[in-house]
């Protein structure tokens, strides 16, 4: 499970994840669940069906990514197929408003619904007995509601008490709180979705949820001493004009063009440091949690294919599968 | 300082496009015929800290105003003193000026239903339905019941006329659109047909063409009876009845408030940051609200970057940091000749620095070696072409934004280094988005 706050890249995140685990002859299936399409407009590809669909290979001869995007709506009119035969009634029921009314507004219908699929999908085995996927990821939703969304099947065994949808209820959640599981929660090192992070993480835990790893994003390289930035800023200041004219840029002189390029530099370096000490103070929040980390890099030519295998990269770097 | 002018200039000779109008701020902020401003987009750009800021320049500019925030950030929440869930608006401490006034409250989703309940039900049928289960799962926030909420407050806060100006934030949905959508989803569900089967499947086969319809009635709740278990059922039924007397119907309701936001003196502002994710959502939103002849007043475009030495492409300052690195031999001279004159005067600032005027001495007293002045050159180099790299991304999100709704007025807000979280920060925001000052400067 890939949670975080909006605009932290959680479905970046989830499908670098998706690649990154489908090592050589293994398998990922990659689930969507709020119905944006985002996993689609990531990988280039038209929007997804509720079919599951091969979507990429992984890097380095790796294994294969399919995805899917769940759709309560059906899932609930397969789920009644399923058990009940029900077809035209079903049809009757659409018709009515009923289905809608289910997967919308009946406490935690649509999560059980969502949730279940993806279990379905944890735990189906092919003709030989093998998993047909060697992992599920869920581009779940965000941090402020994914305790709710997870433990909704909770919520849902205690209102309807007994009956199928309690016992799907009551199956499901068996595999979310298992050790099969991880909810990973994605961060940037700023203050609110840090914030988020910690009550999330507070949430899970309380719920009986298991908290997997702070996936931080987006995090910036440092070029910059914060010591001799202030000797530059201060009494170097003439030799930093000099060191720009000797790279090319212009005079070095008074109004000279490379001159005039040291104060902007400068103010730039200013509030770039002054973002560093923000992260190192929000950093230092992260790691009172006590909770294991990844670490994903900015991609400065904003986020693409290519980047996508360059996270993905970096995560079996960072020895995401062991 | 690059004043808006300049700034406009550049981005247009930079990109050849037209820059889209300016969003006036401070008129729309000022006009007594707005009375209400509803910030939307989707999650993480920035629409509690715009609502807040909002709020903050309208009061002190003269105004009275409420704003109805859903989901603070905790510090934020504190700096307004609306830290603590009452419900009510609270007036904001240390915002003056023309007297304006400035009041804030928290969304309480839960508390705002309840009190729905108990304002139409008496006493032990209010403790009835307050204490259903059903009741319970829905209040406590399934899909639309915060939207719903925040509609049914706004509501309210209009009703009672006590401000002249209500700035609402919206609910972090996944998509700006929930929040138009859920409350006539919520309504015609707890109004609709189905719940009315639900109640009396009786009713419904009173006329001799309906008795198979009837049978079908039957059939279904049968079936519900089963999925559900017949507690569940059970407890819905006791709650649609409780409900569904008292109310004047959700359905009514829902559409008294969208009515509401088609109202001349409603004015919807969309916010974004100048990322593909929320730009495409506030395209989609822009789309939407013209669609529903809901009057949008322009884009809030949060957290745009900019820099004052655009004059210096990335490329040039990556190819001269490498210059630095590889030795530094490079000849002054020939340097001159690289930089438009045109463009270079922008952003510098002549005071300040005491000893630009020569440029042949160090400082003695530095423990710096030349060395080292030539990494940290190479550094403020790569970090503006980052910067740069940055700005130019930027600038084709909004320009695919701006080609596809050239009509929709813009007001860009710097990037500021931190998070905001005191009336000071929320001033400073106030003063870029009605100014337009630019980012960088």
């Amino acid at each position: 499970m890939v949670s975080g706050k909006g605009g932290t890249g959680k479905t970046t995140v989830a499908a670098a994840l998706a690649l990154a685990l489908a090592r050589e002859g293994r398998r990922t299936l990659l689930v969507e669940v709020e119905g944006r399409q985002g996993i689609a407009q990531l990988f280039g590809a038209e929007a997804l069906p509720y079919e599951e669909r091969k979507i990429a290979v992984a890097p380095a001869g790796g294994g294969e990514v399919y995805a899917l995007a769940i759709d309560a709506e059906r899932a609930l009119l397969d789920y009644l197929q399923m058990f009940y035969k029900l077809g035209s009634a079903g049809r009757a029921l659409k018709k009515l408003g009923a289905i809608d009314f289910a997967t919308t507004i009946a406490p935690g219908l649509r999560d059980v619904l969502l949730t279940g699929k993806a279990c379905e999908a944890v735990r189906r085995k092919d003709k030989a007995g093998r998993y047909v996927y060697d992992h599920v990821i869920m581009d779940a939703p965000p941090t402020g509601r994914i305790t709710r969304f997870l433990n909704v099947n909770d919520e849902v065994a205690g209102l309807a008490r007994f009956g199928p949808i309690h016992n799907q209820a009551q199956a499901v959640m068996k595999v979310l709180k298992s050790p099969e599981t991880a909810v990973h929660l994605v961060t940037l090192l700023e203050e609110m979705p840090v914030q988020e992070t910690a009550d999330g993480i507070a949430e899970l835990q309380a719920a009986g949820l298991p908290v997997g790893r702070v996936v931080v994003n987006m995090v910036r390289p440092h070029h910059l001493d914060e010591e001799a930035l202030g000797s530059a800023a201060g009494e170097r200041r003439a030799d930093v004009a000099k060191a720009l004219s000797r790279a090319g840029l212009g005079g070095s002189r008074r109004g000279g063009l490379a001159e005039r390029l040291v104060d902007p530099l400068l103010a730039q370096a200013a509030e770039h440091t002054g973002r560093v000490k923000l992260e190192r103070e929000q950093r230092s929040v992260l790691e009172g949690l006590d909770v294991p980390t990844y670490e994903l890099p900015l991609l400065g030519t904003g986020m693409d294919l290519a980047g996508l295998y360059e996270l993905a990269t970096e995560l079996r770097k960072q020895a995401v599968d062991e | 300082m690059s004043g808006p002018e300049t700034s406009e200039k550049l981005v247009g000779d930079e990109m050849g496009l037209d820059t889209p109008p300016v969003l006036a701020v401070d008129t729309l902020l000022d006009d007594p015929k707005t009375r209400i401003i509803v910030c939307c987009g989707s999650g993480g750009v920035g629409k509690t800290t715009t609502a807040a800021a909002l709020g903050v320049r309208a009061a002190e500019r003269g105004r009275k105003v409420v704003v109805l925030t859903i989901d603070p950030a905790r510090r934020l929440a504190q700096s307004m003193g609306i830290a603590s869930l009452g419900n009510t608006p609270s007036k904001v401490a240390g915002v003056s000026g023309h007297g304006g006034e400035l009041h804030a409250m928290m969304l309480d989703m839960k508390r705002t239903f309840d009190e729905i309940v108990e304002a139409h039900a008496e006493g032990e049928r209010a403790r009835a339905i307050l204490a259903n289960p059903f009741y319970q799962s829905l209040s406590a926030g399934f899909a639309g019941t915060q939207e719903y909420m925040a509609m049914e407050k706004l509501g309210q806060l209009r009703a009672r006329d006590d401000w002249d100006l209500i700035v609402v934030d919206t609910p972090p949905s996944r998509s700006a659109l929930d929040f138009l959508d859920a409350p006539k989803r919520l309504g015609s569900f707890l109004d609709g047909k189905f719940i009315r089967v639900l109640m009396a499947p009786a009713k419904v086969g009173g006329r001799a063409g309906m008795k198979f319809l009837n049978v079908g009635m039957s059939l279904m709740t049968g079936t519900l009876s089963k999925l559900m278990g017949a507690s569940l059922l059970r407890d819905v039924q006791t709650f649609v009845a409780a409900m569904d007397t008292m109310f004047g119907g959700f359905r009514t309701r829902a559409d008294a408030t969208f009515r509401l936001l088609q109202a001349p003196g409603t004015a919807f502002l969309v916010v974004a940051a100048p990322e593909p994710d929320a730009l495409r959502e506030a395209a989609y939103f822009v789309e939407r609200l013209a669609a529903e002849r809901m009057p949008l007043a322009g884009l809030v475009l949060n957290r745009v970057h900019g820099s004052d030495a655009r004059q210096l492409s990335a490329e040039r300052a990556l190819a001269a940091a490498e210059n630095l690195e590889d030795a530094g031999i490079v000849d002054q001279e020939s340097g001159k000749a690289g930089l438009r004159d045109s463009d270079a005067d922008t952003g510098t600032t002549d005071t300040g620095t005491p000893d630009t005027g020569t440029t042949d001495t160090g400082s003695p007293g530095a423990d710096m070696s030349d060395a080292d002045v030539d990494e940290i050159t190479v550094g403020l180099l790569r970090l503006h072409a980052e910067r740069m790299q940055v700005i130019a991304r930027e600038q084709r999100t909004r320009d695919r934004f701006t080609s596809l709704h050239p009509e929709v007025a813009v007001a860009e807000v710097a990037a500021l280094p931190g998070d905001v979280h005191d009336l000071a920060g929320l001033r400073a925001i106030g003063e870029r988005l009605a100014t337009g000052v630019p980012a960088g400067a």
